[in-house]
C-alpha cells in the first residue's frame, strides 16, 4: 500500500449562506466519510483543518502578508492521509469527499518515501 | 456463606491475592512455588476443616497457613539462598521492626500486592494472549482446566502458554514493581487492553459453561474496579471509562443466552432481564470518566454501549451510534468496529446504502462479515443472503452461533 495526501482546496467566494441544519448535515457527511475510510483501514492520519483567519504568508523577500497563500482565489483548507494500492484507488476515495459538494476540489498527492519517490 | 460452595468461592476470591502477597514479598521468581504453596494450603484447609470444622475467619486462616507454609518451604529450600534472599535484601527494606522472615498480611498490603501483580502480569514484553492466560491463572485463580475449557483448547496448550509467559518474566528480569510515573500511561494502557480482553473472553467465549464465562467477566470487573479505587490509577479517565463500558455490557449478560445456552440476539432480548443496577453504576463511572473531557476508545465504546442500554429504536439512537463508531475507527481500526459501523449505517441509511459500505471492508472469510451481509441482503437479494449465511455457517465455531445462522437460513427454505 502507498500513502497519499488528500488535500482539500476551496475557493474564497464559496462562502454562501449555510443554515444550521445544513451545517449539521455537512458534519455528518464528514464523519461518515472519514469513518468509512477508517473502516476499510485506509486512514493513516486524520490530518487537520487549516484555518484561514489569523494566517499569514511569508515570501522570499521576507515580506509578511495577511491570509493564506492563494492561487487564483483558491486556498488549501485541510488534508488527510490515506493508504491505497494505487493513485486511482486513492482518487476513488476522494470522489466521496464532502468538500466536493461545496464546489471544492481534492488534490491527491503521493507521499514521497524511500520506497516511493517517482 | 453456603458451606458446600465455601472452598470454591474462597479459592476464586483469595487464591490470586495470596499468590500476589507471597510474590511481592519474595519476588516474581517465586511465582511457581507460590502457586504450589497456595494450592497446597487449600488442600490442607479442605482436610482440616472437614475434620475440625470451619474456622471463624476462613480467609485469615488461609493467609496464615500459606504464610507459614511459604516460610517453611523457604527455610528448607536452597532456592531461598540463591534466589529469594537476594530479593529480600534488595527489594524489601524491613523498617517496622518485624522479622525479615515475616509476611505482612494487612489489607493494604494485600491490595498493594495485587496491583503490583497486575502490572507485572500485564507487562508489555509478554504477548497479549499469554498475558490474558497468566492473568486468569495468577490474578484470578482459575484452574488450568477452566482456562482450557473457555478457550476450547487443551490443558497442554494453556500450560505451554503460561510456561512461555513465565519464562519471559524471568528472562526480562521483570520485577514486581509499579511502573515509574513517566511510563504509567503506556503501562496502564497495556493493563486495560488485557483486562478488556479478559472480559471479552468471558462475554463472547464459545464455551457452553455459562457460570464460568460470567466469572471471567466478574473477575475482569473486579480488577478494573480495583484500579478505579487505587490512588495510583483512579484519576486516570480511561480506567473509569472501561469500568463504565464493562457495567453496560455486563448488564445484558443474563439476557443474552437462553435456558439451553442458545444465543439471544440484542433485538430479541427481554430487556426486563437487563441489570438496571449495573447500568446505573455504569452511568456513575461514565460521569466520572467524562469530567475532564478526555476521549479514549473506552469512552467511545462506553458511549456506544450506553446507547444500547435503551432498546427502543429511534433515529437519534442509531445516528449517535454511527457517529461514535466513525470516531472510534478514526482513533483505532478494528474489524469488529468496522462491521458494527456498517450495521449502524444500515440502521440510519437503510440496507441498500449499507451493502456497498459493508462490501468495501474487504473482510472476506470473517464470520461476522458474512453474517452481516447475509442480514443486509435479506429482503433485497435473497440469493446473495443465502450465500453469505451459508459461508458464515461454515465459519461458525460454536453450536450457539451455528444455531442462530441455521434459524436464519431456514426462513428462506419455506
Amino acid at each position: 500500500m502507498k500513502e497519499f495526501a488528500l488535500i482539500f482546496r476551496v475557493s474564497e467566494n464559496g462562502a454562501t449562506q449555510v443554515t444550521p441544519a445544513q451545517m449539521q448535515d455537512r458534519m455528518t457527511s464528514w464523519t461518515n466519510w472519514m469513518g468509512g475510510i477508517a473502516a476499510r483501514n485506509q486512514l493513516v492520519n486524520g490530518g487537520s483543518r487549516l484555518g484561514v483567519k489569523g494566517s499569514k504568508t511569508v515570501r522570499a523577500d521576507r515580506s509578511v502578508t495577511d491570509g493564506p497563500y492563494a492561487e487564483v482565489k483558491e486556498f488549501i483548507n485541510g488534508y488527510i492521509i490515506v493508504k491505497a494500492n494505487s493513485v486511482e484507488e486513492a482518487a476513488e476515495i476522494a470522489k466521496e469527499c464532502p468538500i466536493l459538494y461545496g464546489g471544492g476540489k481534492v488534490e491527491v498527492r503521493p507521499l514521497v518515501t524511500p520506497e516511493n519517490n517517482e | 456463606m453456603d458451606e458446600r460452595r465455601l472452598i470454591p468461592e474462597l479459592y476464586r476470591a483469595e487464591y490470586g491475592k495470596i499468590v500476589a502477597v507471597l510474590c511481592s514479598r519474595f519476588g516474581i521468581g517465586f511465582m511457581d512455588e507460590a502457586a504450589d504453596i497456595v494450592s497446597e494450603t487449600f488442600l490442607t484447609a479442605a482436610e482440616t476443616w472437614g475434620m475440625k470444622g470451619v474456622p471463624a475467619n476462613p480467609a485469615a486462616w488461609l493467609y496464615t497457613v500459606a504464610r507459614n507454609n511459604a516460610l517453611n518451604s523457604l527455610r528448607r529450600s536452597r532456592v531461598f539462598d540463591r534466589k529469594v534472599r537476594g530479593h529480600l535484601i534488595r527489594e524489601t527494606p524491613v523498617s517496622d521492626g518485624s522479622s525479615a522472615h515475616d509476611i505482612d498480611l494487612t489489607q493494604q498490603r494485600i491490595t498493594d500486592s495485587q496491583l503490583r501483580m497486575v502490572f507485572t502480569v500485564c507487562h508489555p514484553s509478554i504477548p497479549a494472549e499469554a498475558q490474558v492466560s497468566l492473568a486468569l491463572r495468577i490474578l484470578c485463580g482459575f484452574t488450568i482446566d477452566e482456562i482450557a475449557s473457555a478457550y476450547l483448547t487443551t490443558r497442554e496448550n494453556i500450560n505451554k502458554r503460561l510456561f512461555r509467559a513465565k519464562q519471559r518474566l524471568r528472562k526480562e528480569k521483570i520485577k514486581m514493581d509499579f511502573p515509574p510515573v513517566s511510563d504509567l500511561p503506556s503501562r496502564l494502557n497495556t493493563v486495560l487492553v488485557t483486562l478488556y480482553l479478559l472480559f471479552n473472553e468471558g462475554y463472547y467465549s464459545a464455551s457452553p459453561d455459562k457460570v464460568l464465562r460470567k466469572d471471567f467477566c466478574l473477575e475482569a470487573m473486579r480488577l478494573v474496579y480495583m484500579l478505579t479505587t487505587s490512588q495510583l490509577t483512579s484519576g486516570i479517565q480511561n480506567v473509569q471509562a472501561l469500568m463504565a463500558l464493562m457495567c453496560f455490557q455486563a448488564s445484558r449478560f443474563d439476557a443474552r443466552t437462553g435456558a439451553g445456552g442458545e444465543l439471544i440476539l440484542y433485538e430479541q432480548q427481554d430487556s426486563a432481564l437487563w441489570d438496571r443496577q449495573l447500568i446505573d453504576r455504569g452511568n456513575q463511572f461514565f460521569v466520572q470518566a467524562s469530567s475532564q473531557g478526555e476521549l479514549s476508545r473506552y469512552h467511545l465504546e462506553a458511549a456506544i454501549a450506553w446507547w444500547h442500554t435503551n432498546q427502543t429504536d429511534t433515529q437519534e439512537k442509531w445516528e449517535n451510534i454511527l457517529r461514535l463508531y466513525n470516531h472510534l475507527l478514526v482513533l483505532e481500526y478494528s474489524p469488529v468496529a468496522a462491521l458494527s459501523r456498517s450495521y449502524a449505517y444500515s440502521r440510519v441509511y437503510g440496507k441498500e446504502k449499507a451493502i456497498p459500505e459493508a462490501e468495501s471492508l474487504r473482510l472476506d472469510g470473517n464470520l461476522f462479515y458474512h453474517s452481516l451481509l447475509g442480514d443486509l441482503y435479506t429482503g433485497i437479494d435473497d440469493r446473495q443472503a443465502v450465500t453469505h449465511l451459508e459461508r458464515a455457517l461454515k465459519l461458525a465455531g460454536s453450536a450457539p452461533e451455528q444455531a442462530v445462522l441455521r434459524a436464519k437460513l431456514e426462513r428462506f427454505s419455506s
